[in-house]
C-alpha cells in the first residue's frame, strides 16, 4: 500500500494543527471546512450519515465477545472518512478518501486489515436513511424497520486469517458526550461532535483461519466528526470504552501533552442511559506496565480513576501484541477490568513512537 | 680440499653415437690455488669447468665444491653455490645489456647479498673502468667489458673463480692486460682459480697446468 | 638477492621504454574496448531490470469490456462483492509532437505507485494532498522531464524510476483530464491473492472479459543479440590487443634470454627467475589495466548516449544515457586482463623454465618462425575452418553464430602469413634484377616478424568489411523502404472530424488524391499493437513494400476480405498468406499480404478504411496522405496553412519524415562506426610498434645491403613500400573474409537478432576507402622506423661488421 497516500489520512492526527485552528463564530477554518459548535443539535437520522464539510469523521465499534467455551475475542469495525476538500464531488475527482480497519483479537493472536478508496464513485461511503457504511465488501448496515436506525447493525469484514459477520441490538439509548455531544478535547479548545451508542448486545461468528467461533457479547459504536482534533502540542491519546458488570459504563480518554501533563475528559453512563460528564481532570489514567510490540514500548496495563465516583480498576489487555499494522499505526484491543468495577472493555492508544 | 672431481665421466650425443668428452677425470684443487686448463678445441675443457661451475650435470663420477655434492644437489643448491662461493668469467662476458657498467660490476656482490662499496670502488679503479661506469656493455670495447665481467667476477670475493677463455674473444695485448689485471685480484682476493685457455703463455701465469686430451687429463 | 634480480629485470624495460609502452598500450587497449562495452552493456541491462521491475507489476491479468471502456460501477460492483481490483484509465496524449503514453492508476488500490527518484528534493514535498486534489502529479522518465515541462500545460511533472521514455503514470483522476475521458477505465487490474468463495466474476460482470497479462516486451531477451553484437565486438578487439601484448611480450622473452641465462650462471635460482618474470608481469598488467579501465570508461561514456538511442529505436528499451561507476565492472576489466596478459606469457614463462642454462649461447631472432610453425598454424586453421563449417550447418542460435564468426576469423588470421609468403616466394621467382630479388626475398624474410601485427589487421579489416556491409546493406533496404512506403508527398493532421471533412473537400481539387489514414490501437497476437485503415489506391497497389502477396491483394483489402500484417506479426505468429489473422476478440480476416516494417517492434495489420470503420464507429478520423506533383508540394503546404488555416505543425512533409527516419538510423549505428575506427587504430599501433621493434634487429640484414650500394633514404623508401606492400596484401586477404562475416551477420545473426533478414548489398567503393585507410595506418605506421633508418648513422650500421665474429 502507498504509504505515502495514508501519510495524507495520518494528517488529522496532528499534523493539520496550524491550519485547522478554528475562527470563533465563523463555523469554518481556514480551508474553508466547518468546525463544531457549542451547543448542537443532532438531526437524525440524518447525522448518522456522514458530514463532508468536516475535515474528519468516524464510525468505530468495538465488542468484547465470548465463545461457548469462555474464550474472550475482541472485535473492532472502523470506517474513516477524511477530506482533502469540505466538499463531495462525483466521479475520481472527489476529495473525500475512506479508510476501513478492521481487527479481530484472540488470547493469542491478533488478526487486522485496511481497506482504502475514494468518495464519489460508490467504493466506499456512508448514508444516513436507510443507514449503511461501506468500503469494499466491509459494512455496517441497519436491519431493523422502526426506531433509531442504530438500534439493528448487520456487521461484516474480513482480511488475511479472518472475517467475522455479527448482528448488533441496541437495549438502550444513544448517549451524548461532553455537553451535550460537543465533547472539547484541549483547553485551547479544539473540539469534536461525540456520541456514541454504548448499550448493544451482541451475536454472530467469527471465522479465524478455518474455524468458525459462535460468539455473544457487548459493543460500543462511537460516531465522532471534526475538522481540528489534536492540538499542536498535542502527541497521541490514550482511549477505553469499559462495560463494567453492575451495568454502568465508563468512556474516558487523555489526550498526551508533549510537556508530559494530559487532558483528560470521561463519560459516565448509567444502566439506562443517563451521562455524567467529567472535565479536564476528573479521570486519570496512569500506565502500570508496558509491552514491547512492534519495535515500541507500549502501556498494556493501566490504572483508571474517577474519584469522584469511587471508581479505581485496573485494566489489561486480553493479548499485549493487539497492534493495527496499519497505515497509521496504532494499538486497539479488548481489555479486563478488576477492580471497585470489574468488567471488559476497549483500550486505544496512539501516539507511541 | 675447494674443488674435487673424481672418476667423472660425460658423454653429448653425436651423429655417430655418443661422444665420451670426459671419461674419467680426476682433479683436486685447494683454497688459493690457481690451475690452468689447456686443451684442443672441443677437448671438454670448457665442460669440466662447466661441470664444476654447476652449469651442467655430469654422467657418473663425483664433484664436490665448498663441500657440496653438485651430483645430488638441485637447481637451488647450484644456484646458492654459484650465487655465493664461485665468480664465473665467460668467453663472451655476458653482461647485462640493459645495465651500467657501475651495475653490472655490483651485480654479482649483490645478488650474493655481499655488496661492498669500497672495495667495488677499488676493483673498478685497478680495472680502468673509473670513467666508464655511467655507460651501457654496448659502449664498450671488447677489452672494457671483459675487464667489467672480471671485476664482477671478483667484487662478490668469491672462493672460487672460474674462467672460460676470458682473452678468446680478445685481441693479444688487450687479453694480455685484462689477465695481468685478473691475476692481480685473483692473488687480493685469495681466490682459487680454474681457468681454461688454449694459450701455453697464459697457463704459465697460473701455480699448476693440467691438460685435457682425448678425455683425460694429463 | 630477488631485489638485484628485479633491478636486473627491469633495466631492459628501461632501456626500452617503446617496447613497455607497447606493451602497456596493448594491455590498456585491449582492456579498454573491453570493458568499455562491458560497462555499456551491464549500464543497459540494469536499465532492463528496473524496466522490468516496473512492467512486472502491470504484468497482472486484467478485465476489458469488448464494447470499449468499463463504467465505473462495474469496478464499484467488483470491490463491493470483495474483489481486489484496480483501475487503469490508459490512453495516448500527443505533446509537443512526441505521443507519450498515459497510465491512470487509482493511486489508493493501485499494488505499487511509482517511485519518486532519488536526488533533488521532490520526494520529501509531494504528498497525497499533491497527487489527489488540484492539478496532480504526474511521473515521467528523468529524460522525458525537461520536454514535458518545456510543452507546458502539464501539471506538475516529477522523475520516477522505472518509466519508459513516453510513460507517463499519474492518478486516474489527473489521466481522466488530461486524456478527455468520462474516467471510465479502460481496463481493471485483477491483483493476486483473492480471498476465496467470492462470486465468479462473470456472475459479476457478465459483459467484460478476462483477458492475459499482456506479454510484455522481454527486453533482455530482445536485446540480447544486440549486446551479444557488442560483446563480439568487445573480444574481437581484445583479441586484437592481445596479439600485441603477446608480441612484445615474446619479444621482451627472446631479447632478455641471454640475460636470463646470465643471472641464472651467476647463481640466481630458477625458480626465483620465474617468480620475478611472473611479478613483472603482474606489475605492467595491473597498470595498462587500470590505464585500459579508464579508457574503457571514457569509451563507454561516449559511446553510451548512441547505444541508448540505439536501444530505444529499435527496441523501445528504456536506456538512459548516464553511466554508473560499478566496482564489479573494474574487478572484471582487471581480471580479464589478468587473464590475456598470461595467455599472452604463458609461452615465453614455459620456455624459460624449460629453458638449459648453457645451450645456444647465440640469440636468435626471435620471430623466425619456422616450417614447422607455419604448418601446425595451418592445421590448426584448417580444424578451426572445419568447425565453422560444422556450426554453419548443424548450430543454431546467436551463441553458435558468434562462436562461428569467431572460428572463421582466427582460422583467416592463422592462413594469414601462410598466404602472404606463397604470394612473396611467387614474386621472388617471378621478380627480375638484384634488387627486386633482395626486396621480395627480404620482405619474406619480415612476415614472421609482422605477422602478429598483421594478424591483427586482418581482423580489424575483416571485421570492418563485415559490419560496414551489414550496416550498408541494412541502410541501402531500409531507405528503399522508406521510399516505398512513404509515398505520400503530405501528411496532414486535422484538430476535429469536422475540420477533417472540410479538409478532404478543400484538398480534393488541389491534389492528386486524398488517402485517409486511420488507425486503432489493438492487441494483436497478444502484444499491443496497432490497425491501420487504408483507402485502395495506386499508391499503395505500386509502391507498398510487400514481401508476399495473394494474387489480387489490394482488391481483397479495399474489400475488407483480407487483412495485410507485418512481417514482424506473420514471424511472431507464424501465420503466411490466406491464414486467418486476429485483428479483434471477434474480428478475423484471412492474411492477404505480408509487409515489411523495420524498426516497429510491434505487430501491425492494414485493413480497408471502410472496414476498419464499420468496426470502430467512433475511430479518429484525423490523418491523411495527400497525393501532390513534388513540385506542388511547398505550394500546396502554404496554402494549406495561410488559406485553409491549418496549424503548420499538423502538416508533415515526406522528405521530413525520411530525414528524421534516416538520421534515427545514422544514430543507430554510430556505436558500430566508432568501434570500427578504434580497431582500426589498434591496428595500425600494431604495426607500429612490431616495426618499431623489429628495426633494431633488422640493421644486421640492411647492414649489408647498405655496404652494397643501397643508400639508406632508398633503404628507408622501401621499407615504407615494404610496409604497405604488406598491408594491401592483407587487405585483399580480409575482403573474402570480411564478406563470409558479413554473410553471416545478414544471414544468421541479423534473422535472430531483428526479426528479418536483409539482402546483401555490395559496396567496392567502401572497401577502396578502408583499403587507402588500412594502407594510410599502415605506412605512418612505417614512416618512423623508415626514418630512423635513413638517419642512421654509418657508424651504426658499420657496428654490425664489427660485432660480427
Amino acid at each position: 500500500m502507498n504509504a505515502r497516500v495514508l501519510c495524507l489520512l495520518c494528517s488529522f492526527l496532528g499534523a493539520t494543527g496550524a491550519q485547522a485552528q478554528g475562527f470563533a463564530g465563523l463555523g469554518s477554518d481556514a480551508e474553508g471546512f466547518a468546525v463544531p459548535q457549542p451547543n448542537p443539535t443532532f438531526r437524525f437520522p440524518e447525522d448518522h450519515g456522514p458530514h463532508p464539510a468536516y475535515r474528519i469523521e468516524w464510525w468505530y465499534i468495538t465488542a468484547n465477545l465470548q465463545a461457548e467455551d469462555g474464550t474472550d475475542y475482541g472485535v473492532q469495525w472502523t470506517l474513516f472518512r477524511s477530506a482533502l476538500a469540505p466538499h463531495e464531488a462525483e466521479g475520481w475527482a472527489s476529495p473525500q478518501l475512506w479508510m476501513g480497519h478492521a481487527g479481530l483479537t484472540t488470547p493469542d493472536a491478533h488478526y487486522h486489515a485496511e481497506r482504502l478508496a475514494r468518495g464519489g464513485i460508490g467504493q466506499a461511503g456512508a448514508t444516513a436513511e436507510p443507514f449503511e457504511a461501506w468500503i469494499d465488501d466491509w459494512s455496517l448496515t441497519a436491519t431493523g424497520t422502526s426506531g433509531d436506525a442504530y438500534n439493528a447493525l448487520d456487521m461484516t469484514a474480513s482480511g488475511t486469517g479472518f472475517a467475522y459477520d455479527l448482528s448488533l441490538r441496541a437495549e438502550g439509548p444513544l448517549v451524548f458526550h461532553g455537553a451535550e455531544g460537543f465533547s472539547v478535547k484541549s483547553a485551547e479548545g479544539q473540539a469534536s461532535y461525540y456520541y456514541s451508542q454504548p448499550f448493544y448486545e451482541v451475536s454472530g461468528t467469527l471465522d479465524i483461519g478455518d474455524r468458525a467461533v459462535e460468539v455473544t457479547g457487548n459493543a460500543w459504536l462511537d460516531r465522532e466528526w471534526s475538522s481540528q482534533p489534536l492540538s499542536e502540542n498535542q502527541s497521541g491519546w490514550d482511549w477505553v470504552s469499559l462495560h463494567f458488570r453492575d451495568g454502568t459504563k465508563l468512556m474516558g480518554f487523555q489526550l498526551r501533552q508533549t510537556d508530559g501533563s494530559s487532558y483528560t475528559s470521561a463519560t459516565l453512563i448509567s444502566e439506562d442511559g443517563q451521562t455524567t460528564a467529567f472535565a479536564d481532570g476528573a479521570l486519570s489514567m496512569a500506565p502500570l506496565r508496558t509491552t514491547e510490540v512492534a519495535g515500541r514500548e507500549v502501556p498494556t496495563r493501566w490504572r483508571v480513576r474517577l474519584p469522584e465516583k469511587g471508581i479505581e480498576v485496573e485494566i489489561e489487555a486480553l493479548y499485549p501484541e493487539a497492534w493495527m499494522e496499519t497505515s497509521f499505526p496504532y494499538w486497539e484491543g479488548p481489555v479486563r477490568m478488576s477492580g471497585t468495577h470489574p468488567g471488559r472493555g476497549y483500550l486505544e492508544m496512539t501516539g507511541y513512537e | 680440499m675447494l674443488v674435487s672431481l673424481d672418476n667423472v665421466i660425460k658423454a653429448y650425443p653425436g651423429d655417430a653415437g655418443d661422444v665420451r668428452v670426459l671419461a674419467g677425470v680426476s682433479l683436486t684443487l685447494d683454497h688459493g690455488q690457481t690451475l690452468a686448463l689447456t686443451g684442443e678445441s672441443g677437448s671438454g675443457k670448457s665442460t669440466l669447468l662447466h661441470l664444476v661451475g654447476g652449469l651442467d650435470a655430469a654422467d657418473a663420477g663425483r664433484i664436490v665444491v665448498n663441500g657440496v655434492d653438485l651430483l645430488g644437489a638441485g637447481d637451488a643448491a647450484r644456484a646458492e653455490l654459484r650465487r655465493l662461493t664461485i665468480g664465473i668469467i665467460f668467453q663472451q662476458f655476458n653482461l647485462i645489456p640493459s645495465l651500467t657498467t657501475a651495475d653490472n660490476l655490483a651485480f654479482q656482490a649483490r645478488l650474493a647479498g655481499r655488496h661492498d662499496k669500497a672495495w667495488l670502488d677499488e676493483v673498478a679503479t685497478r680495472l680502468g673502468l673509473s670513467e666508464h661506469l655511467g655507460k651501457y656493455p654496448e659502449e664498450l670495447s671488447g677489452g672494457q667489458q671483459q675487464r667489467v665481467a672480471v671485476g664482477r667476477a671478483l667484487a662478490s670475493r668469491p672462493s672460487l673463480l672460474l674462467a672460460d677463455e676470458p682473452t678468446g674473444n680478445l685481441d693479444e695485448a688487450t687479453g694480455d692486460a685484462v689477465l695481468d689485471l685478473m691475476m692481480g685480484l685473483v692473488r687480493d682476493t685469495g681466490s682459487a682459480l680454474l681457468m681454461v685457455t688454449h694459450s701455453e703463455r697464459l697457463a704459465t701465469l697460473c701455480d699448476g697446468r693440467r691438460h685435457l686430451s682425448a678425455g683425460q687429463l694429463t | 638477492m630477488m631485489a638485484a634480480g628485479w633491478s636486473a629485470l627491469w633495466s631492459h624495460w628501461r632501456r626500452h621504454p617503446l617496447q613497455l609502452f607497447t606493451l602497456i598500450a596493448g594491455l590498456a587497449m585491449a582492456t579498454a574496448l573491453w570493458s568499455g562495452v562491458q560497462a555499456i552493456n551491464g549500464e543497459a541491462r540494469t536499465s532492463y531490470a528496473e524496466a522490468e521491475d516496473a512492467v512486472a507489476r502491470a504484468a497482472l491479468p486484467r478485465l476489458v469490456n469488448p464494447e470499449g471502456p468499463i463504467p465505473i460501477a462495474y469496478y464499484v460492483a467488483l470491490r463491493r462483492a470483495g474483489w481486489d481490483v484496480t483501475p487503469l484509465l490508459e490512453g495516448p496524449l500527443r505533446i509537443d509532437g512526441s505521443t507519450f503514453q498515459v497510465r491512470g492508476i487509482e493511486t489508493l488500490t493501485a499494488v505499487a505507485p511509482p517511485t519518486v527518484t532519488d536526488g533533488g528534493n521532490t520526494d520529501t514535498d509531494i504528498g497525497p494532498v499533491d497527487i489527489l486534489t488540484g492539478d496532480g502529479i504526474v511521473f515521467a522518465a528523468r529524460s522525458a522531464q525537461a520536454q514535458l515541462e518545456d510543452a507546458g500545460g502539464l501539471p506538475r511533472i516529477v522523475a520516477a524510476e522505472g518509466l519508459g521514455p513516453r510513460q507517463l503514470i499519474t492518478d486516474i483522476r489527473t489521466a481522466t483530464r488530461l486524456l478527455g475521458s468520462d474516467g471510465a477505465p479502460t481496463s481493471l487490474l485483477i491483483l493476486p491473492d483473492q480471498r476465496p468463495g467470492l462470486t465468479p466474476l462473470a456472475d459479476l460482470v457478465p459483459g467484460l472479459e478476462e483477458r492475459d497479462p499482456v506479454e510484455t516486451e522481454d527486453l533482455g531477451r530482445l536485446t540480447d543479440s544486440f549486446h551479444l553484437n557488442l560483446t563480439a565486438f568487445g573480444l574481437l578487439s581484445f583479441a586484437v590487443g592481445l596479439f600485441i601484448v603477446h608480441g612484445a611480450i615474446g619479444l621482451a622473452f627472446e631479447q632478455r634470454r641471454a640475460m636470463f641465462r646470465t643471472l641464472r650462471a651467476l647463481g640466481l635460482p630458477l625458480r626465483q627467475l620465474v617468480l620475478l618474470l611472473i611479478l613483472e608481469l603482474g606489475a605492467i598488467t595491473i597498470l595498462g589495466a587500470l590505464i585500459g579501465l579508464a579508457l574503457g570508461y571514457l569509451i563507454a561514456a561516449l559511446l553510451l548516449p548512441d547505444v541508448a538511442a540505439t536501444l530505444r529505436g529499435l527496441y523501445g528499451a528504456p536506456v538512459e544515457g548516464g553511466l554508473v561507476f560499478r566496482p564489479l565492472w573494474a574487478a572484471a576489466g582487471l581480471a580479464m586482463a589478468a587473464f590475456g596478459a598470461g595467455v599472452a606469457a604463458a609461452e615465453g614463462i614455459w620456455r624459460v623454465a624449460r629453458m638449459p642454462i648453457l645451450t645456444g649461447a647465440m640469440p636468435r631472432a626471435w620471430a623466425l618462425a619456422s616450417t614447422r610453425t607455419l604448418r601446425r598454424q595451418g592445421v590448426l586453421a584448417v580444424l578451426l575452418s572445419v568447425l565453422a563449417l560444422v556450426l554453419a550447418t548443424m548450430g543454431s542460435g546467436l551463441v553458435a553464430g558468434f562462436v562461428m564468426l569467431g572460428a572463421l576469423l582466427v582460422a583467416a588470421a592463422l592462413l594469414l602469413p601462410i598466404i602472404l609468403l606463397a604470394v612473396l616466394r611467387t614474386a621472388e621467382r617471378a621478380s627480375k634484377g638484384v634488387v627486386a630479388g633482395w626486396f621480395w626475398a627480404d620482405t619474406r624474410q619480415q612476415v614472421p616478424g609482422l605477422s602478429l601485427a598483421l594478424m591483427a589487421l586482418l581482423l580489424a579489416l575483416a571485421a570492418n568489411i563485415g559490419v560496414g556491409t551489414m550496416v550498408a546493406s541494412f541502410r541501402t533496404t531500409f531507405i528503399g523502404w522508406l521510399d516505398q512506403r512513404l509515398a505520400s508527398e503530405l501528411y496532414v493532421t486535422a484538430r476535429t472530424e469536422d475540420e477533417a471533412a472540410r479538409l478532404r473537400e478543400w484538398l480534393a481539387p488541389r491534389s492528386e488524391a486524398v488517402l485517409p489514414i486511420w488507425s486503432v490501437d489493438a492487441t494483436l497476437g497478444g502484444r499491443q499493437g496497432e490497425v491501420y485503415g487504408i483507402r485502395d489506391h495506386a499508391t499503395y497497389r505500386d509502391h507498398w513494400p510487400l514481401l508476399g502477396a495473394a494474387p489480387d491483394v489490394w482488391d481483397r483489402v479495399a474489400a475488407g476480405e483480407g487483412a495485410l500484417i507485418n512481417e514482424q506479426m506473420a514471424r511472431r505468429l507464424g501465420i503466411g498468406i490466406g491464414d486467418p489473422a486476429d485483428l479483434a476478440e471477434d474480428w478475423a480476416l484471412p492474411v492477404a499480404g505480408v509487409y515489411s516494417d523495420y524498426g516497429n517492434p510491434q505487430p501491425q495489420a492494414i485493413v480497408g478504411v471502410e472496414a476498419l470503420a464499420a468496426r470502430y464507429p467512433d475511430i479518429s478520423k484525423l490523418r491523411h496522405g495527400i497525393r501532390v506533383a513534388p513540385d506542388r508540394v511547398n505550394t500546396l503546404r502554404a496554402a494549406l496553412t495561410d488559406d485553409f488555416g491549418l496549424p503548420d505543425d499538423l502538416i508533415i512533409d515526406q522528405a521530413a519524415i525520411k530525414s528524421l527516419s534516416v538520421s534515427i538510423f545514422e544514430r543507430t549505428f554510430a556505436v558500430t562506426g566508432a568501434l570500427n575506427v578504434l580497431t582500426l587504430g589498434i591496428a595500425a599501433l600494431a604495426i607500429l610498434t612490431s616495426l618499431l621493434t623489429l628495426a633494431g634487429l633488422r640493421l644486421p640484414q640492411l647492414a649489408p645491403v647498405w655496404a652494397i650500394g643501397l643508400t639508406r633514404t632508398k633503404l628507408g623508401r622501401l621499407e615504407v613500400v615494404r610496409t604497405l606492400l604488406l598491408a594491401v596484401l592483407t587487405a585483399i586477404v580480409a575482403l573474402p573474409v570480411g564478406l563470409l562475416l558479413a554473410f553471416v551477420l545478414l544471414a544468421i545473426i541479423n534473422v535472430e537478432a531483428f526479426g528479418w533478414r536483409i539482402g546483401m548489398a555490395y559496396f567496392p567503393l567502401d572497401w577502396l576507402r578502408l583499403f587507402l585507410l588500412a594502407a594510410l595506418a599502415a605506412g605512418l605506421a612505417a614512416l618512423l622506423p623508415a626514418r630512423r633508418l635513413a638517419r642512421t648513422p654509418p657508424a651504426i650500421l658499420l657496428k654490425v661488421f664489427a660485432n660480427e665474429r
